[in-house]
């Protein structure tokens, strides 16, 4: 639940400011892919860490420069994104290690006081940052206008196209250290498909949680329980389909936003390409 | 068709650069691409049973985002078509029969019509954005999948968590012992002509089409939006089905939980690059069957294969987005929705 955790706080910025960064599951695949490259070749976990923050920023620039620039559609550019990432890693992956290599193992990080690390006790404090860069600066006032009325922005004197871009490269920043976690953190290893679609929930989450950093780190926390109560379901022989439990998550997801619907919390101006006026 | 030439060359030299990027002499590339796809009637085959799903998918895109729903559960869909497909072939009593192969496709164009019209019906009465509902969904059905090949439709014999297989006689016909080409790329073609009288010969697929344009216009001018996106989701949810159902039928004859193939994501990609519009949706279709048939000749160039097609869709996709060549989705989007939207849920009834 922490790459969920990251990725959803990160995608919770960039909503605020308008833009849903759907590709940010790509920006999960480069992020672990790119971390588990520096980890092999500098057996260093930290730098693997920021190198797949790096690989994300970047591609949810690529996506930011689509969409905020050129105001393109989110979707359309989203979904290329999604597929090129899936696509560019897995060539990667089989240029380097042939087509036989399917589970590799990393250096992970080095945990402490049992089973922690540093990136899961960075997840509350990126929580914690977003909130209040959100609700408590001027930054976060501009980011929120972005999202709620961009023309009302920049007739403050603000660049909408800016606080945007800034929302998508913070969501893909997270997004990126996220899949560098899943292969040096939570797994160890890397296997082509390892985000296996945590970006699209975290996407689904950040809805869920109404858009507010706590709400959504609850929502992810109550993904990782699910999926960690299938496993002890497995174990115990109780003859309840665990694959219904592992659906739950999503279930309830979709039962909040039938009860609350669009509802007030959502950033008025989410998902519309804002062109300034010539 | 000046546009579609375009397009055409563009996908061969994006083509062509993605070869070069990862290091494969490009003319040898490009021949053995077109002989692994094209080369013999085997080649074809292949190239046809791969464009089929792809068709399939592609076109219910189309129905769908030239309504204006940016539909991207046709992989959820894609499932719960076949899903239904193998629960009908449950109950339906020995001896197997072409009889049952209708009744499945059938069952499988209605099950994934009803799964995506949950969602535009969702979009429109509660608006929840069909882009969560559908990404949600797609997980959903993924572990519907994975609990029915476990539990309500595991085979009667073995503890392999998969379906019976589909008897011989209920498969969909085959032209060609030797070949994989089955006639379901027929039932794809007849989809594609049946899309394009609906969009552009009947009434409905004008209401459609404007409601894409313009919601806000549409609903001045008294066309029920909410209720047309709701049937555009429901068709092309049902087009998404029906590809799960013929792969079902036409390819595999089992289901397990390797059954979605991302055949229900990469037709967004192809509708796209296929200008949303049947007639370029068959050819982009084909293009990237063959691509997919082609690309395991690849081999004796670089070990990257069919991974190398994802970039090529993906860099020509972005590629027409930079150049702005193509406009889909921007008119729809351009006019507030969301705005719409909120106003339509509490204001209106309808």
């Amino acid at each position: 639940m922490v790459p969920l955790s990251l990725a959803a706080t990160g995608e919770t910025v960039g909503q605020k400011s308008g833009v849903i960064n759907i590709g940010l599951e790509g920006c999960l695949m480069v992020g672990a892919y790119t971390a588990m490259a520096v980890a092999l070749d500098t057996k260093n976990p930290f730098l693997a860490c920021g190198a797949g923050l790096l690989a994300g920023l970047v591609l949810a620039l690529l996506f930011g420069w689509f969409t905020v620039v050129r105001a393109q559609d989110q979707v359309v550019v989203g979904t290329a994104i999604n597929l090129f990432a899936m696509g560019l890693t897995l060539a990667l992956f089989q240029s380097r290690f042939s087509q036989s290599g399917s589970l590799l193992s990393v250096p992970g990080l080095p945990e402490f006081a049992g089973k922690v690390d540093i990136v899961m006790c960075l997840v509350p404090v990126f929580v914690g940052l977003a909130w209040y860069a959100i609700n408590r600066t001027t930054w976060g006032l501009a980011l929120r206008a972005a999202g709620e009325a961009p023309k009302a922005l920049e007739a403050s004197g603000f660049s909408a196209y800016a606080l945007r871009l800034q929302g998508v490269a913070v969501s893909g920043a997270l997004g990126g250290l996220a899949g560098a976690y899943l292969t040096v953190g939570l797994t160890g290893s890397y296997a082509p498909g390892i985000t296996a679609g945590r970006g699209f929930v975290a996407i689904a989450m950040v809805t869920f949680g109404r858009w507010k950093p706590f709400w959504v780190a609850m929502a992810t926390l109550l993904v990782g329980f699910a999926d960690s109560l299938q496993y002890e379901l497995q174990a115990s022989g109780l003859p309840v389909p665990y694959q219904l439990l592992k659906a739950l998550p999503y279930v309830v997801a979709l039962v909040v936003l039938i009860i609350v619907g669009s509802g007030r919390d959502v950033p008025r101006a989410l998902g519309q390409p804002f062109r300034r006026s010539k | 068709m000046k546009r579609g030439i375009i397009t055409a060359l563009g996908l061969v030299l994006v083509l062509a650069l993605t070869l070069l990027a990862f290091g494969v002499p490009v003319l040898p590339g490009l021949q053995l691409l077109a002989e692994g796809a094209f080369g013999d009637k085997f080649a074809i085959s292949r190239t046809l049973v791969r464009a089929t799903p792809l068709l399939l998918t592609a076109l219910g895109m189309t129905v769908a985002w030239r309504t204006g729903v940016f539909n991207i559960g046709g992989e959820g869909q894609y499932i719960m078509g076949a899903i239904s497909g193998a629960a009908v072939a449950r109950v339906l009593s020995e001896p197997a029969s072409p009889l049952w192969t209708v009744l499945m496709l059938v069952a499988a164009a209605i099950g994934g019509g009803l799964y995506a019209a949950l969602a535009g019906w969702l979009y429109v009465k509660r608006g929840v954005e069909i882009v969560i509902s559908t990404i949600l969904l797609n997980f959903i059905a993924i572990q519907i999948l994975g609990w029915v090949v476990e539990g309500p439709l595991k085979e009667r014999a073995g503890k392999v968590p998969q379906t019976d297989s589909i008897p011989e006689a209920a498969m969909l016909f085959k032209f060609d012992r030797q070949m994989d080409l089955h006639v379901g790329v027929i039932i794809a073609l007849l989809m594609a002509g049946a899309v394009y009288l609906l969009m552009y010969r009947s009434r409905l697929g004008f209401l459609f089409r404007v409601t894409g344009d313009n919601r806000r216009a549409a609903r001045a001018n008294r066309i029920p939006a909410d209720r047309l996106q709701i049937q555009a989701m429901a068709i092309s949810g049902g087009l998404c089905g029906l590809a799960g159902g013929v792969q079902y039928l036409g390819v595999v004859g089992r289901l397990g939980t390797s059954f979605p193939q991302q055949w229900g994501f990469l037709g967004i990609p192809v509708a796209l690059l296929g200008g949303l519009h049947p007639v370029g949706v068959v050819f982009a279709s084909v293009y990237f069957g063959a691509l997919f048939a082609g690309s395991d000749q690849l081999s004796r160039f670089t070990p990257a294969g069919a991974s190398l097609v994802y970039v090529i869709q993906a860099a020509a996709v972005l590629g027409f987005v930079a150049i702005g060549t193509m406009r889909w989705g921007t008119k729809a989007s351009a006019s507030p929705d969301s705005e719409t939207s909120e106003e339509d849920v509490s204001t209106s009834p309808a």
